[in-house]
């Protein structure tokens, strides 16, 4: 008894901390087999941002119209990449003077500068199910690096949804119209549905 | 002279006038171009200034009716009938009222519009909206009031202004030079006599 008590003892003690340390690779291993592919950026997705205002508040909307492709790496996440193209023109805030407002040249200038587009350039694996995309912004004719956070939301064969989120500051492409009364940091909080394709 | 005696304006009134009158037309011009400027971002701007600006006066004006409480106002000089005393306190009680009141409607434009768009008076002090009802109508309501409010007064000061030109040029008094600083009453001057002128200067 005191010897088999010993033996599973044992087994256990190096059983779990075994299990705990191939359990997440495991899963790891899983899910980028599970995803890895190429999918185009569905309408469904979501496109976020909140423009903080002193004194609380602030403009919260969406961009209703975007497209883009992604391509998750067999083997190494890294070598991943996304292709994301928005359309400013239809921003959507609720409040159609504010929009008339972010597309005339006084910030997006929407009809000489049709797109704002944004190219990956290195994707980070951060977690099990979280990455850090780096990449080039481009908007109203100036280019700068920009960062995004991504986390894994839910998949299965033929779709998979992302939560995106990041911060860009639009000095740097030439929008830093109403600061400081409105923050320089436009904050983008979005749910990207990959489909398949 | 920083304080009013019964004879002349102190330091302090004077420059109350004269940089809340300066600011005050700026204003009206300035509410004039921005709503008529094509470019939204310039137009950000000049509403911005027109706001904080618009906040100054108010301060001022407020700072300037306590001074006037604690103040001998000067006499109105001989010869003024009852009528023109009439018409300038008149002028004068409508001007002191447009300095509050359209400061205050303009607070309650931004204050009422559903844009919403704070009030940050130079950058420098967030002033929070008064509790108005929010909706297109209400601010539609408050920028014509606003707007009609202060065409009139431009009306008024323009009235006020001509009439301090007739006091210097034709009647000759010291109405509009001590508003400017002269220290006592400035003599009468019936007609350009340059004798009679001549004779005064020897006084002093």
């Amino acid at each position: 008894m005191t010897i088999a008590r010993t033996c599973v003892s044992a087994i256990l003690k190096a059983a779990i901390p075994l299990l705990f340390a191939i359990a997440p690779a495991l899963a790891n291993a899983d899910t980028l087999a599970d995803v890895a592919g190429r999918y185009r950026i569905d309408a469904s997705s979501r496109i976020g941002f909140v423009v903080e205002q002193i004194g609380g508040g602030g403009i919260s909307g969406d961009f209703k119209k975007f497209s883009g492709v992604f391509a998750l790496n067999n083997g190494d996440i890294s070598r991943s990449s996304i292709e994301f193209t928005l359309f400013p023109e239809s921003v959507n805030t609720g409040q159609s003077r504010i929009e008339n407002f972010l597309r005339s040249d006084a910030v997006f200038d929407a009809q000489n500068f049709p797109t704002v587009t944004f190219k990956s350039t290195h994707i980070t694996q951060t977690s099990a199910n979280t990455a850090t995309i780096d990449g080039i912004l481009t908007a109203r004719g100036k280019s700068s690096p920009a960062s995004f956070q991504a986390s894994l939301a839910t998949h299965d064969r033929n779709a998979i949804v992302f939560h995106v989120e990041g911060k860009v500051m639009r000095s740097r492409y030439g929008m830093d119209v109403g600061t400081p009364i409105y923050s320089n940091v436009v904050q983008f909080n979005m749910t990207i549905h990959g489909q398949r394709g | 002279m920083l304080r009013n005696d019964a004879e002349s304006y102190g330091v302090v009134t004077i420059l109350f006038h004269w940089i809340i009158a300066v600011i005050f037309l700026g204003q009206i011009l300035l509410g004039y171009l921005m709503v008529r400027t094509g470019n939204y971002a310039l137009q950000f701007s000049l509403f911005q200034w027109h706001k904080s600006l618009g906040f100054l006066i108010l301060l001022l004006s407020g700072l300037r009716l306590l001074w006037r409480m604690v103040n001998p106002r000067p006499r109105m000089p001989d010869g003024i009938s009852r009528i023109e005393r009439a018409a300038a306190h008149a002028a004068h009680g409508f001007l002191y009222l447009a300095l509050f009141v359209i400061p205050l409607t303009g607070w309650a434009v931004a204050s009422s519009s559903p844009l919403q768009i704070p009030t940050y008076a130079f950058n420098l002090v967030v002033i929070p909206p008064l509790p108005l009802a929010i909706s297109d109508q209400a601010e539609a309501f408050w920028t014509m009031s606003h707007a009609w409010l202060a065409y009139l007064s431009a009306i008024v000061a323009t009235a006020h202004i001509l009439a301090a030109l007739h006091h210097h040029f034709w009647k000759r008094d010291a109405v509009l030079l001590r508003m400017l600083g002269a220290r006592r009453p400035a003599p009468v001057r019936p007609h350009a006599d340059p004798l009679r002128i001549a004779n005064k200067d020897t006084r002093s």
